[in-house]
């Protein structure tokens, strides 16, 4: 199962293919040819056309390396880190000797200078992966797993209380409803409890969900109404587990509990092509009475978001006249059979 | 639960339908060694005023976290009441309130009751300190959605929303909605600062509604000065604002424009 470490303990190489690193690896090379230009100019129209000139260069070689190395991308991580970082230089001398012989001919530039050139393509390769190596140290694996578990979704204790006291209520009158009850909190802070660093597939988020909600429902009764559209919805797509419940928690405490009228909760999930969007709504008050922002559960699944996937999810809140909308993007991983 | 002549009358107030359910649960458990009446039960804050103008409880067993009017601000307008009820706050988590409580002495119970707990507070209920207005200012900090005034013997609530302007007059507080007109015993400062997100001082004596501001008219005063007047959707009534809160006509009249 794909998750923060899905690549062998001990490697420090990042994934090419993702979409995170590319741009890193655009925008640093992009850095350097400015300090180079900024090195050998010492006027800013001198500047310009010195920067000109170094990215006619560099930016198609960088363009090649990504997609090469995106390409070799599987190859790579099945070898040791060594052997990998040799690789890759190597690929990276090659790279920028051919498509300056290449470029001689089409951009008209001079290379006399073959032996510079390359170890400028070294260094600058050391660079990115050293740079990609502190980077990986820093989030993963025990730094990032560290920050996901403290990032672990909590249950607002008001939810725990009320819940027991509900099905307290059921005990007596409806046995049989109150012993489901108490299986679905069983459920839930099994999940809740449970090592939530890998990616599980999104059913049984959902099926968590619905459960989570059953049990506001029975002490909310009528006032919670909840609108599925998930027939759609990828079933074997991987997310975080707890992306949606705690997004769901603030949904019926800030937009069901502080209204006496009942208000409808909105769960839509679809995929796109290869994007998996998960769109949750629920009504809001301006002059609700309580407390407002909570934003502890949105910036928590934002970075557990971000962790996972980085550049590749997104999460979007709007606010609007009488509607609170989230809405995630998140890469269609499939669970693999 | 018979009609025992000295049996405690007593109302739960909750939104949450299992959660009354349970507490009635409990006090029927209690009724074997205590003599209580259950006189009725509210979802919200404004059914427990009304249910309590037509039968009087002793006891008011009151959820904090409410939809529409909280049990803090019910506390605060059953005060009113001729034979205001001993309320004994419930909650299921509530970390500043409890805070709040334990430092005033107000009863409360945490949810999931226990009976004997419940038990205990029952008898205890006819030594229970009275609640005072001043220690549920501080208990509930946030505004009130409702003022409240008594007339003979009944206590009406007029939404906050509702109000169009409130006038300091002598000792009392006139209070303007758009189809009557109400008198409070409160201090207009007091008022000024729980509403400060709502009302705004056009004059020494007077807060109008932002929300129901239709706008700002010029009217000639005496020795040619002109001065301004606020115009509120609803009423045909003109409020003068005074000299120094012109202020006020520019910067809600830019927000208007």
């Amino acid at each position: 199962m794909p998750s923060i470490n899905q690549f062998p303990a001990g490697t420090l190489l990042p994934n090419f293919r993702n979409l995170g690193v590319i741009l890193r690896v655009l925008l640093v090379v992009t850095a350097l040819t400015v300090m180079a230009a900024m090195l050998k100019s010492s006027t800013w129209n001198g500047f310009m056309q010195q920067w000109l000139a170094i990215v006619a260069v560099v930016q198609p070689i960088a363009i090649v390396s990504v997609l090469v190395l995106g390409a070799a991308n599987a190859g790579l991580h099945g070898i040791d880190y060594r052997s990998a970082v040799a690789v890759i230089v190597l690929l990276e001398v090659v790279i920028t000797l051919g498509v300056l012989k290449f470029g001689a001919a089409v951009l008209e530039i001079d290379t006399d200078n073959g032996v510079r050139d390359a170890l400028f393509a070294v260094v600058t390769t050391l660079v990115l992966i050293g740079y990609f190596n502190l980077r990986n140290r820093a989030l993963s694996p025990a730094l990032s797993e560290a920050r996901l578990q403290a990032l672990q979704a909590r249950i607002r204790p008001h939810f725990l209380f009320n819940s027991i006291n509900a099905v307290l209520s059921l005990v007596r009158a409806e046995p049989r409803r109150a012993e489901a009850a108490l299986e679905d909190m069983a459920d839930l802070f099994r999940v809740l409890m449970a090592d939530n660093r890998d990616l599980a597939p999104l059913e049984n988020e959902v099926e968590l969900c619905r459960q989570y909600l059953g049990l506001e429902q029975l002490r909310l009764g009528e006032r919670l109404r909840i609108d599925w559209h998930v027939d759609n919805m990828p079933r074997d797509a991987l997310v975080p587990p707890l992306v949606l419940q705690p997004l769901l928690e603030n949904a019926v405490y800030h937009g069901i509990e502080p209204s006496v009228e009942p208000g409808v909760v909105s769960v839509n999930i679809y995929h796109v092509r290869d994007q998996v969007h998960m769109v949750l709504r629920n009504p809001y008050r301006r002059d609700g009475s309580h407390h407002a922002g909570n934003k502890m559960a949105l910036a928590n699944v934002r970075e557990r978001l971000a962790l996972h996937f980085d550049a590749e999810a997104s999460l979007q809140a709007r606010v609007g006249d009488s509607q609170y909308e989230v809405h995630i993007t998140i890469p269609y991983v499939k669970a693999s059979e | 639960m018979s009609a025992h002549p000295q049996a405690l009358k007593i109302v739960i107030a909750d939104d949450e339908t299992p959660a009354r359910s349970r507490v009635r649960d409990l006090l029927e458990d209690c009724a074997s060694s205590f003599p209580i009446e259950l006189v009725g039960e509210a979802s919200s804050g404004i059914e427990l005023l009304s249910l309590l103008q037509d039968s009087p409880a002793d006891l008011v067993l009151l959820d904090i976290r409410m939809p529409g009017m909280d049990g803090i601000e019910a506390a605060r307008h059953l005060l009113k009441l001729p034979e205001p009820p001993s309320v004994i706050f419930t909650t299921a988590y509530d970390d500043y309130a409890l805070k709040a409580f334990e430092l005033h002495a107000v009863d409360y119970l945490v949810k999931p009751i226990r009976l004997r707990r419940l038990h205990d507070a029952l008898t205890r209920v006819r030594a229970i300190t009275p609640l005072r207005l001043d220690v549920l200012q501080r208990v509930g900090p946030e505004p009130r959605r409702h003022l409240s005034v008594q007339e003979r013997g009944k206590v009406t609530l007029i939404p906050v929303s509702d109000i169009r302007y409130l006038r300091a007059e002598l000792k009392y507080v006139t209070v303007r909605t758009a189809t009557a007109e109400y008198l409070v015993e409160e201090s207009l400062s007091r008022l000024e600062q729980e509403f400060a997100e709502q009302f705004v001082r056009i004059h020494r004596s007077c807060l109008v509604a932002k929300a129901h501001i239709a706008g700002f008219e010029k009217e000639a005063g005496d020795g040619g000065e002109s001065r301004w007047r606020v115009v509120l959707a609803g009423i045909g009534e003109r409020l003068p604002v005074s000299r120094r809160q012109q202020h006020v006509v520019r910067q809600i009249g830019r927000s208007l424009a």
